[in-house]
């Protein structure tokens, strides 16, 4: 095929795919699903810029995932006044002890020499700084969490609107990329992948237990929308009034004017959950597109084609002095925070943030799939395999539900076998997925849209 | 009286601490080995390994189910230890054909590590639907036989302690079993030809195919060896706690940092790394209260429950030791080579 056309081509059938949901299930689904697919296209994108681009293999898009929501639910719940008064002081003086000691640490680490003075010291500072820390926390959070357990019970946010965190969850994202970066890049390859790995379970750990900064497994309901609420909408006149243009000739064909009353309600609910729906979707397009446009200008920039370089002959490219290590830590970081972004955006799309949702599968190697079926090296490619791999995902489950039905056609309804294949039918998406990307690494390595190479 | 005090108090470590640690490192210690075999010979890191765990478990119970009710045991040891070689068989039958069916195309195409490490994510993917299709996602205990070597409650009355040191048989079983796996595995490695010519072919593929060593050979015994060690691994884990797809897929980390600590690429670091991990997360994740209580005046008494970390961040541990480590010393405690 030509490979002008795979990228048109594959956008037009995903299109039709979403399309046949609307007409077949509710335009509802389908624009619940497409805004997921945009979300997921865009940690995509993230993930290809870092491998893709940089051959970097992250296996911690979850925990970047996570602090973006976190970012989320920091950013935009109102304090708690009350939680600050009473253990604000505590948290505090805990956090500059820990900020403190860690400086420390890094101070003993680079300047001292003498190994028997510096391994004392180190000890020394990690003891009386978890002394000082247990001090002052232990009994703070317990303040915290025993105020108003039910409802809220942690420190809050800052109350600033919703929009704000996905840019501060990139900063975030960005910050804790360049932590690991500066430790792991100057390795081999592999220690990458599993130093993310590490870091995503800490980071979800923290977000499941530490109850004071994020309610742990009680989660974070009822967060900041920035779009209308739907109540909201059906309750204002230009709203009615858009409905009832829109379907004008359905309501003229109706009889009666009661009849035509209660078709408009219908109406008006219907509309006002895809009107939200769309307002989301026009949103996250937005960030989608710029996310997009941005990487495209950096990737076609010098700077673009230096890291192509590198990931393509690290020996050569750092023959002709390129720096190769602080080249992998930019793109680590770039990478990271679009992550970042994508998981503050999620955060909001769901008005909550639920920790124990948080699964590597989910949020770390479904990403991979995306990225490696979409084409890596190419970010439309990205944005198709997100599209793609996330209508698999969702659709998988009715498919295999459907399928072991018809495995178990022959069976009584109350056969412990047929109970059994109905019962693990989720499971086969787990199959699908890993048979998708193994498919795909054998018989199209460079994936439906592949890179462009391109010659001067 | 102040003897016994200290008494206790080491009996409360050794209860809470050591026995645990001891018998946990040593399935740790199997799992990181079956890794790190991998890793020397066929040279990449294997996502799917914590799977393979699973899998080889899962067909342990099957196996132990059929031999229940077929009505035989194995007396005061579980079944499962019966069950176990068959397992064992499913398994490394299991791995080669996914070998045959996946990994042999990209080692003939000499594909690059990571791409290898891709393809055993796709593994990890196939392998996770297979298990929770046999057997589903839920927590299984598949222990039968007898439970107590040593019983708190025995030996209190025994010694007229206070504190009580429980030998489960299970923790006795698994240090056992894992003496004997790594002592015939180190046999293997350095006295038999076979052994050899692995570490002929991993230390330097070119050189060992000149000298006449047969690679397709090498390659079904590495997965052979791997699927006995993560099965008895596996089966060691499982009988000791119990069985669940996901804890056995979140011990993977603990693993790879093993394998790291250790010293990526060589056996003992393996086994090293694998007590290491162990010790530390029990040893950090335990609360002296107790312990200090026995041992301090009563003035000196600590008001907290004297613990590093709540065992919520088990994980962090396993990871904080790995970034030290590849921090002061990258190439692991066993200066890391090909096996």
């Amino acid at each position: 095929m030509n490979d002008e056309l795979r990228a048109p081509i594959a956008f037009t059938i995903m299109g039709i795919l979403l399309a046949i949901v609307g007409f077949t299930q509710s335009w509802s689904v389908s624009l619940s699903v497409i805004n997921l697919c945009i979300i997921s296209s865009i940690m995509a994108i993230g993930v290809n810029l870092q491998w893709g681009y940089g051959g970097l293999f992250n296996a911690g898009v979850m925990g970047f995932t996570a602090l973006g929501g976190l970012t989320a639910v920091l950013v935009s719940h109102d304090p708690i006044y009350e939680a600050w008064d009473k253990a604000g002081v505590g948290i505090v003086i805990s956090a500059i002890i820990f900020v403190l000691s860690i400086t420390a640490l890094l101070f003993v680490f680079r300047n001292i020499e003498n190994k028997q003075i510096r391994n004392t010291l180190i000890i020394l500072i990690i003891v009386f700084g978890l002394i000082g820390i247990n001090n002052f926390y232990g009994p703070s959070i317990d303040i915290i969490e025993s105020i108003n357990p039910a409802k809220t019970g942690f420190l809050g946010g800052l109350g600033l609107p919703i929009i704000f965190s996905w840019l501060i969850a990139a900063v975030v994202a960005g910050l804790v990329a360049w932590v690991i970066g500066k430790i792991t890049l100057r390795l081999r390859s592999d220690y990458l992948a599993i130093a993310t790995l590490g870091i995503s379970e800490i980071v979800i750990a923290v977000v499941k237990h530490e109850d004071w900064l994020s309610r742990g497994v009680k989660n974070v309901s009822g967060l900041d929308r920035p779009v209308p609420y739907e109540i909201e909408l059906q309750q204002s006149e230009w709203f009615l009034n858009l409905v009832e243009i829109i379907n004008f000739s359905k309501l003229e064909a109706m009889q009666s004017l009661s009849s035509r009353q209660d078709l408009l309600n219908d109406l008006v609910i219907d509309s006002s959950g895809i009107f939200v729906k769309l307002c989301y979707a026009g949103l996250f397009f937005s960030v989608l597109l710029l996310i997009f446009y941005l990487s495209q200008l950096a990737l076609n920039s010098p700077w673009g084609r230096m890291l192509r370089a590198i990931r393509d002959n690290e020996e050569a490219a750092s023959a002709m002095g390129k720096n190769i290590f602080a080249q992998h830590l930019q793109i680590f970081i770039i990478g990271s925070a679009i992550i970042g972004i994508a998981g503050a955006m999620l955060t909001t799309l769901d008005g909550q943030f639920t920790p124990g949702s948080y699964r590597p599968l989910r949020f770390t190697f479904i990403i991979w799939l995306m990225v490696i079926i979409g084409g890596s090296g190419n970010n439309l490619g990205s944005i198709f395999g997100g599209f793609f791999i996330w209508f698999i995902w969702i659709e998988a489950e009715p498919l295999s539900i459907g399928f072991m039905n018809m495995l178990a056609g022959g069976l009584e309804y109350d056969n412990p076998l047929r109970m059994h294949l109905l019962g693990s039918a989720a499971h086969l998406r787990l199959f699908i997925m890993g048979l998708l990307l193994l498919l795909a690494l054998r018989f199209m390595p460079k994936g439906v849209i592949p890179e462009k190479i391109q010659k001067k | 009286m102040e003897n016994f005090e200290f008494i206790n108090a080491m009996v409360l470590l050794a209860n809470f601490v050591i026995v645990p640690a001891l018998s946990y490192g040593s399935q740790l210690a199997l799992a990181t080995l079956s890794l790190t075999i991998i890793y020397g010979v066929l040279r990449f890191s294997n996502f799917a390994q914590a799977d393979w765990m699973s899998f080889g478990t899962m067909a342990t119970i099957l196996f132990t189910w059929l031999f229940q009710s077929a009505g035989i045991n194995a007396g005061i040891l579980p079944t499962a230890l019966l069950a176990l070689p068959l397992a064992i068989l499913v398994t490394a039958l299991f791995c080669l054909l996914i070998d045959r069916s996946v990994y042999s195309f990209y080692r003939k195409q000499k594909s690059q590590p990571i791409v290898l490490m891709i393809v055993s994510v796709g593994v990890m993917f196939i392998l996770q639907a297979v298990v929770r299709f046999i057997i589903g996602p839920n927590d299984r205990k598949f222990f039968d036989g007898e439970k107590y070597i040593v019983h708190a409650l025995d030996f209190k009355n025994y010694f007229g302690l206070e504190e009580g040191l429980t030998i489960k048989s299970t923790q006795l079983i698994t240090v056992i079993v894992a003496l004997v796996a790594m002592i015939s595995l180190f046999y293997f490695l350095q006295r038999t030809k076979l052994g050899k010519s692995m570490r002929a072919y991993s230390n330097n593929e070119d050189l060992a195919l000149l000298s006449g060593i047969n690679p397709e050979k090498i390659v079904i015994v590495t997965w052979i060896i791997s699927s006995i060690l993560i099965t008895t691994a596996g089966v060691l884990y499982g009988l000791d706690k119990s069985f669940k797809p996901f804890t056995y897929f979140n011990l993977l980390l603990p693993m790879f940092a093993a394998a790291i600590v250790g010293g990526i690429g060589s056996p003992i670091g393996a086994v090293i790394g694998g007590y290491v991990i162990a010790f530390s997360e029990i040893t950090l994740t335990y609360a002296y209260k107790k312990f200090f209580v026995y041992l301090l005046p009563e003035s000196l008494e600590p008001s907290g429950l004297m613990q590093v970390l709540s065992t919520d961040y088990k994980f962090a541990i396993s990871f904080i030791i790995l970034v030290i480590v590849l921090i002061v010393r990258p190439t692991g405690i066993v200066r890391g080579k090909i096996i």
